[in-house]
């Protein structure tokens, strides 16, 4: 039970962190936000790697860890990606 | 590696995504803060490939090739307009990302995994011991049994949304019943978890979580209509992190709950937002229809006679005099691609001595930010983009209003009109300039479905036609004066 209360504060603790930072995110920025935060839940990626990589795990298991690994690598690159190029566009005069 | 040295590090990814999502908090930060993100998930996926004892690197290569391909090449060729889109499939692999891990999670622990389709529905001998000591068993069987819930509802529920916005899919479908309906799948597919989560065994009940769940996100998305998408991606994106959150759980990984819950707080807040913009609830935007008006408002009383068209060259010549102007997008002006068109008749106006400024409101567009995004393609400088409550008390110091693709945004009705559905939203003061133009293809309403006083007053003009086509012959038409 231990290591699952602390989960628990970590959770906790992470939402309202993240609602003060993004209430502070300006609203001409909210596009790049929702694109980086998509990357960001790319972080399933960990998870996805530890299901398709293990090696003597059921084949299934690893099937399911490879559409995990492609699904979430996407939203890392893509997300990334997309996050850069839009946010290189806005300029001051 | 040593556990304690992995979730180190895990802890400092999580502190690089906290400083890349503050780093968005200024448009001058934003890029380094989004590199700094990047270096974070970077970190974390090293870390997790060093910490593996033994790895079968053939999936897990094949995955990230497969994925870096799709991603760079969505990334690289997505054009701005379509950006709501993208989102759509982003949020939808994230949901479907989370399934399958936490599908992978219950095999594993399992013990069994069925070698046919046929026997996905067997049941298995096995109880929650197998997936944890006491309690912790059962804790990770309702987070494996929420993460798939979830996850599954997240990946329909963007596909639908996707093609919404792609205009792939243009009715709206509803269960009979609408809330109702939907009601009763939820309810369904928590009792499949729970059956679940008191027997693990239960493989098929497994299998309804998973059926019962992507037909839920069908359900649930279809009868939204499109211009209510920046909500609805807004609360899958929301979805997404709470997903991720939740395989943090099953996987006790203390930076996938970091980084989900800050996503799940980030789509909240949106959803919120573009609610608020709205001023209808969460609640209406799924499940309602636009509230009824007590009186049917008739387009042809508020319009006849009284409307003045103008041409664009006409509009050149009130624009050579002003002193201060405020062009106001919305989804139209993607719709035309005449966000450059638009930026260099700002130009031009710009040339002939005036102010030029750019009213956003909140919905403008089909996701939070879209016309900001847009605009800064064109290259409009950022300080020039305002948002609503900053713009409003300008409007009266306004020599022309130019509204490009904007309709319900500036209906005063919102503002006058008790009664009328659409009042107590908030909306653009446009009517308070000295003049306003509208260009527009035709008098035709907006999504709420109702005619707009604004195009019948006094000092409105209206200028019909394709609205890339009628900027770019206003901006010759000043060039020549």
């Amino acid at each position: 039970m231990d290591i699952l209360i602390l989960l628990l504060a970590l959770f906790v603790l992470s939402l309202f962190l993240g609602v003060e930072l993004i209430t502070k995110v300006p609203p001409t920025l909210h596009t790049p936000l929702m694109s980086g935060t998509n990357a960001v839940s790319g972080i399933t990626l960990v998870g996805a790697l530890l299901a398709a990589g293990n090696d003597g795990s059921a084949m299934m298991v690893n099937v399911l860890g490879f559409i995990a690994v492609t699904l979430a690598t996407i939203n890392v690159v893509g997300g990334y990606l997309v996050t850069n190029r839009m946010l290189a566009m806005f300029k001051r005069k | 590696m040593n556990e304690n040295l992995v979730n180190f590090i895990y802890l400092i990814a999580g502190v690089l995504f906290i400083l890349g999502i503050k780093g968005l908090t200024k448009p001058k930060t934003a890029v380094r803060g989004n590199m700094l993100s990047a270096l974070g998930m970077l970190v974390a996926v090293v870390v997790t490939l060093l910490n593996m004892n033994t790895i079968d690197y053939t999936y897990v290569i094949a995955g990230v090739v497969v994925g870096s391909v799709v991603g760079s090449i969505m990334a690289l060729r997505i054009q701005m307009t379509s950006m709501p889109q993208m989102v759509a499939l982003l949020n939808g692999f994230g949901g479907g990302a989370s399934l399958t891990i936490a599908l992978a999670e219950y095999y594993t622990k399992l013990g069994t995994t069925p070698a046919s389709f046929a026997e996905l529905l067997n049941p298995v001998v096995a109880d929650s011991s197998a997936f944890g000591p006491g309690p912790e068993g059962t804790i990770a069987l309702i987070a494996i049994g929420m993460t798939v819930m979830i996850g599954a509802l997240t990946l329909t529920g963007s596909l639908v949304a996707f093609a919404k916005l792609q205009e792939l899919m243009k009715k709206s479908y509803g269960l009979p019943g609408g809330p109702v309906g939907n009601a009763l799948f939820v309810i369904a597919a928590l009792v499949a978890v729970a059956l679940v989560v008191v027997n693990p065994g239960n493989a098929a009940a497994m299998v309804a979580v998973v059926v019962l769940a992507l037909l839920l996100g069908l359900f649930l998305v279809m009868p939204i209509g499109g211009a209510d998408m920046p909500v609805v991606i807004a609360l899958l994106n929301s979805y997404s992190g709470i997903a991720a959150a939740f395989a943090g759980f099953i996987l006790g990984n203390t930076v996938l709950i970091i980084a989900g819950s800050l996503v799940g707080t980030s789509g909240l807040i949106l959803t919120r937002i573009m609610c608020v913009a709205m001023n209808r609830s969460l609640a209406n935007v799924l499940f309602g229809k636009m509230a009824a008006s007590g009186e049917i408002i008739d387009a042809d009383e508020v319009y006849a006679g009284k409307v003045t068209s103008a041409q664009p060259d006409e509009v050149a010549m009130l624009l050579e005099n002003a002193q201060r102007v405020v062009i106001v997008p919305g989804y139209g002006m993607a719709m035309a691609q005449a966000q450059h068109a638009v930026r260099e008749l700002a130009d031009a106006i710009e040339a002939k001595g005036a102010e030029v400024q750019y009213g956003i409101h909140p919905v403008a567009g089909r996701m939070p930010g879209h016309m900001n995004v847009l605009l800064a393609e064109a290259e409009v400088p950022y300080d020039n983009l305002v948002e609503m409550d900053r713009i409003n008390p300008t409007f009266e110091d306004t020599d022309v209003v130019i509204v490009i693709g904007a309709n319900d945004v500036t209906n005063p009705m919102a503002r006058d009109v008790e009664g009328s559905p659409i009042y107590g939203m908030p909306i653009l003061n446009v009517d308070k300039a000295k003049t306003v133009v509208v260009i527009k293809r035709s008098l035709s309403p907006g999504f709420a479905g109702l005619p707009n006083p604004l195009f019948a007053m006094d000092h409105t003009l209206m200028v019909y036609g394709d609205g890339k086509k009628a900027v770019v012959e206003m901006t010759t038409a000043l060039n020549q004066l």
